[in-house]
């Protein structure tokens, strides 16, 4: 535990040695708050033509600006993590520093952890952005907390997910380049998954939606917690650092 | 102290390194020796539980690297070819992570990390970004986290490249100060590294054992026969070369007769004699009553340069007989 905690706090005061840690949460800021301007305007718009119409809409925050905002947040989150976790092993190889890690009394799995851990927290950093605007909803409005707190467990568990998968992916090559962009297009088929179902019911349809990490985020962004989500989550974390782990040891062998 | 039987590694294509055993007493400092890609940094991967070994087994303290890793690794201190540090890390900043991923307590860390500082000289760049650092420094950041933990192996791969040469003295110094309570692997391809700072060599050429002895012994083991260098004044093209040559061959004891040099009116020649024959005088007498003027007459000392290259030499062309079991047998023990 300590092992795992030394290492995930090297690598996340890493991300604010780097540009990096600053420009993912620069670029989520903007464009999330991009994102919160024009849900936002969009809904007072909609309140003042209901009002001249002279017709009573039910109107809640929570259904058309947070709901649809953090979902988007996820959506951004897809582009941004390949970034967060590109470097996480691959620059290790490249320069050799991964000799020191694995010549070290600490278990691969200390090094993996670490370094997801490591990443969930800078993911959390990111998010921390959007709450900043969230904010401001709640200071001018009545919006209902609890779903929002579920949005976000549900945006860390996806996040989560995507980050696992990007740490496996950067155990397989020593380029940061190679490894962001593979990462990217993975979460992309991930989510492009969902799409499947649009059209057709058939089982296999099914199957394939149901890995889509997306259509699991659906319900977390109603405010509900379904077991059946978490577990599909926490298994693709699972998986994900299984491969990563099983991917650290060919290290060893093919090096 | 460190126990190596039988080590193969095999990669997809090539073998590294080729059923080599050897053994390292407790308290010395050992070269490693070979010319670059003969196996040596595979060899101490395999020490350092980076590598597995494809066959045959290694031991460090009495603990197998496949079967207690940790243990080993608690033990070693390991220095790669390129010092693996973080640039975008502070120097104390990184010691201080390096010696809490080798498990020493956070009661005692603060106090290592400015013990080992001092030891390599850090002092200055302490909190300089390793990124901005010089070569030379960062080459002693990476020994600096070899030693943090105390490690009774330290294993390193060339220590002294990339350095100056009053640096290089300063970390031999460092290394005859941690011989004793440490026991030492170095590999460098400098063979004057090798006698500078090591009791022993251990000799390997394309992934074999070539010899293992103390330096002393494998200098006289190859320095039987002598080596003398002979100058004979020549002005006017007068002795002619090829007649003094053909003079000094036909004295007994001489087993080889090369011309070095025929400038200015001078002839050197190397001449070799035979396993324990003893040819200077006669040498001399032969020149002298020829009419020539000897100018001089010295002894050639074999470098470790001649016995490295002489060895790798009897065992390729061992290698080409497929038959020479004396050299490689003798080299094992």
């Amino acid at each position: 535990m300590k092992n795992i905690l030394l290492i995930c706090f090297k690598e996340f005061k890493g991300y604010f040695v780097s540009p990096i840690g600053y420009a993912v949460m620069a670029l989520f800021g903007l464009i999330f708050g991009f994102g919160f301007y024009t849900a936002t305007r969009d809904m007072v718009q909609l309140g003042f033509r209901a009002q001249m119409m002279g017709q009573q809409q039910p109107m809640s925050v929570n259904e058309q600006v947070i709901r649809p905002l953090l979902g988007f947040a996820g959506t951004i989150a897809l582009f941004l993590i390949p970034m967060i976790t590109m470097r996480l092993v691959a620059e290790e190889k490249r320069t050799g520093t991964i000799e020191l890690l694995l010549t070290s009394p600490i278990r691969d799995i200390d090094i993996i952890l670490g370094k997801w851990l490591g990443a969930v927290l800078l993911y959390m950093s990111v998010l921390g952005m959007s709450v900043l605007n969230i904010a401001m909803l709640f200071m001018w409005g009545k919006p209902d907390l609890k779903p929002v707190l579920v949005a976000y467990l549900g945006l860390l568990l996806q996040g989560g997910c995507l980050l696992a998968i990007g740490i496996f992916v950067s155990t397989t090559t020593r380029n940061q380049i190679v490894a962001g962009g593979v990462t990217f297009f993975v979460s992309l088929l991930l989510w492009l998954l969902s799409w499947f179902t649009a059209f057709e019911s058939t089982v296999a349809s099914q199957v394939i939606s149901y890995l889509s990490i997306v259509t699991h985020m659906d319900s977390f962004s109603k405010g509900v917690i379904d077991s059946k989500d978490i577990v599909f989550y926490l298994s693709m974390i699972f998986f994900s650092l299984f491969l990563t782990s099983r991917s650290m040891e060919s290290l060893r062998w093919r090096a | 102290m460190i126990k190596v039987e039988g080590l193969t590694k095999r990669y997809a294509r090539t073998t590294a390194v080729d059923n080599i055993s050897f053994e390292v007493e407790k308290g010395t400092i050992v070269g490693f020796l070979g010319p670059n890609g003969a196996g040596k940094t595979t060899t101490m991967r395999v020490l350092t539980c980076f590598l597995p070994p494809t066959a045959g087994t290694a031991s460090v303290a009495g603990f197998d690297v496949m079967e207690h890793p940790m243990e080993v690794k608690k033990r070693i201190g390991y220095l790669p070819e390129t010092p693996p540090v973080y640039p975008e890390m502070e120097v104390s900043e990184y010691l201080r992570f390096v010696g809490q991923l080798k498990g020493i307590s956070s009661a005692d860390i603060a106090k290592r990390v400015d013990e080992v500082e001092g030891r390599c000289a850090l002092g200055d760049v302490r909190k300089k970004l390793i990124g901005k650092l010089s070569k030379g420094y960062r080459q002693r950041v990476g020994l600096a986290q070899a030693i943090i933990h105390n490690p009774e192996v330290l294993i390193l791969d060339e220590p002294t490249s990339g350095l100056d040469p009053k640096q290089i003295i300063e970390i031999r110094e460092l290394l005859k100060q941690l011989a004793g309570d440490h026991t030492i692997i170095l590999s460098t391809h400098i063979l004057t590294e090798v006698e500078h700072s090591c009791e022993r060599v251990i000799i390997i050429s394309q992934g074999k054992l070539v010899a293992i002895d103390s330096v002393a012994n494998l200098t006289n083991r190859l320095r039987g026969s002598e080596a003398v260098a002979l100058e004979v004044e020549a002005p006017e093209g007068h002795p002619n070369p090829t007649e003094v040559q053909g003079r000094l061959e036909v004295v007994s004891g001489v087993s080889r007769v090369v011309m070095k040099d025929s400038r200015n009116g001078r002839l050197v020649f190397e001449v070799e004699s035979l396993q324990g024959r003893h040819v200077r005088a006669e040498l001399a007498r032969t020149v002298v009553n020829s009419g020539w003027n000897l100018s001089e007459l010295r002894p050639v000392g074999l470098s470790l340069e001649d016995i490295f290259l002489q060895l790798t030499a009897t065992q390729k062309a061992a290698e080409g007989k497929s038959a020479a079991p004396e050299e490689v047998e003798g080299a094992k023990k």
